[in-house]
């Protein structure tokens, strides 16, 4: 029993490294959407390259909804722009994009420069649905299912890595799931 | 003299707090309301730039969601109604004082057990003090051999 009790402390020790250890490789800047499992908010914001028409929730159409987060004075958007230009082209996502705080003029200068990746951007000039959303830079990007539920929320730019690490296995859980019919 | 000059470092006090927050010009109605304004803006915690309050933070979504938290006062919210609108969207993280839930149960009450078991410890070694020897009466022969050592003084 003594002997015992005289290892404690280097139990506890290698206990307390373990733990520092890992947190060296969390991300403090990772923060989970408090919106996981809800639907999509509610919002009435009109197109960006029509001004006259109106878009709601219900004009998100496709079994896994993709929405994009952006905006011309966002540097990190524009190194993620080539790569949305191939998830656009990935048949099992519908990419849509939120242009969030920004100029409409500079917005559409933007998608004719470098190409439009997106079905269509909703125009979030002052920033309520990106409130609603709980978006605190860009690019974020969130993934609906088929009912309409936000699944995940990705904080950063896509590349190929964040791609296949971050998006991949979900989208391949989302098919799997509407095939069972959950 | 020396009451000018504590009066210089003070003032001087003063300007460097002024220069260090953000300036906002926002109009209140009342008082109260201008309390429950910094109050909630201390409270709440800035998404982007983590180690930092609403208050502290110049990041522009750091001055979104104090002008969200000014309209909602303005629409006569009540502050739990307000700290429930972050909440449901930037989470918990947003409390600098987070709810008392099963998640924070370690971050609440972890410091309390760890002195209660700080405590049981040294309670328990003190315990455990090898226990002081009665004093023995000395035998007749140690009586005597101590005499002769004292006698040869």
């Amino acid at each position: 029993m003594n002997k015992l009790i005289r290892f404690i402390p280097l139990i506890l020790f290698i206990a307390l490294g373990v733990v520092l250890y890992r947190g060296l490789s969390l991300n403090p800047q990772a923060l989970p959407s408090a919106l996981i499992g809800k639907k999509m908010p509610e919002y009435q914001l009109t197109q960006l390259k029509d001004e006259s028409r109106v878009l709601t929730p219900a004009d998100l159409k496709g079994k896994i909804v993709l929405i994009n987060v952006w905006a011309t004075w966002c540097p990190t958007c524009k190194y993620e722009h080539p790569y949305l230009l191939d998830v656009a082209k990935d048949p099992r996502v519908v990419l849509y994009g939120l242009n969030y705080k920004d100029e409409r003029a500079a917005a559409l200068e933007w998608l004719t420069h470098y190409k439009d990746p997106y079905v269509y951007s909703i125009f979030d000039e002052a920033g309520t649905l990106g409130l609603d959303l709980g978006v605190y830079g860009a690019p974020e990007t969130f993934v609906l299912d088929h009912h309409g539920v936000i699944r995940k929320r990705f904080a950063g730019a896509i590349d190929t890595r964040v791609w296949q690490r971050e998006f991949l296995p979900l989208i391949t859980e989302l098919e799997a799931e509407r095939a069972k019919g959950i | 003299m020396l009451r000018k000059l504590v009066l210089i470092f003070v003032s001087l006090w003063f300007c460097s707090l002024a220069v260090a927050s953000p300036v906002d010009t926002y109009v209140f109605e009342d008082e109260v309301t201008k309390v429950r304004f910094q109050a909630l803006t201390k409270e709440l915690r800035c998404p982007k730039c983590q180690n930092q309050n609403l208050a502290d933070s110049n990041s522009p979504i750091a001055a979104d969601l104090r002008r969200e938290v000014y309209n909602l006062l303005d629409e006569g919210k009540t502050d739990t109604e307000i700290v429930d609108f972050m909440v449901n969207r930037y989470g918990e993280f947003v409390l600098y004082r987070p709810k008392v839930n099963s998640l924070t149960y370690v971050l609440w009450f972890g410091p309390a057990v760890l002195i209660l078991i700080g405590v049981l410890v040294v309670v328990f070694i003190l315990r455990r003090k090898p226990q002081v020897k009665e004093s023995q009466a000395l035998s007749s022969e140690q009586k005597s051999q101590l005499n002769d050592i004292l006698k040869d003084k």
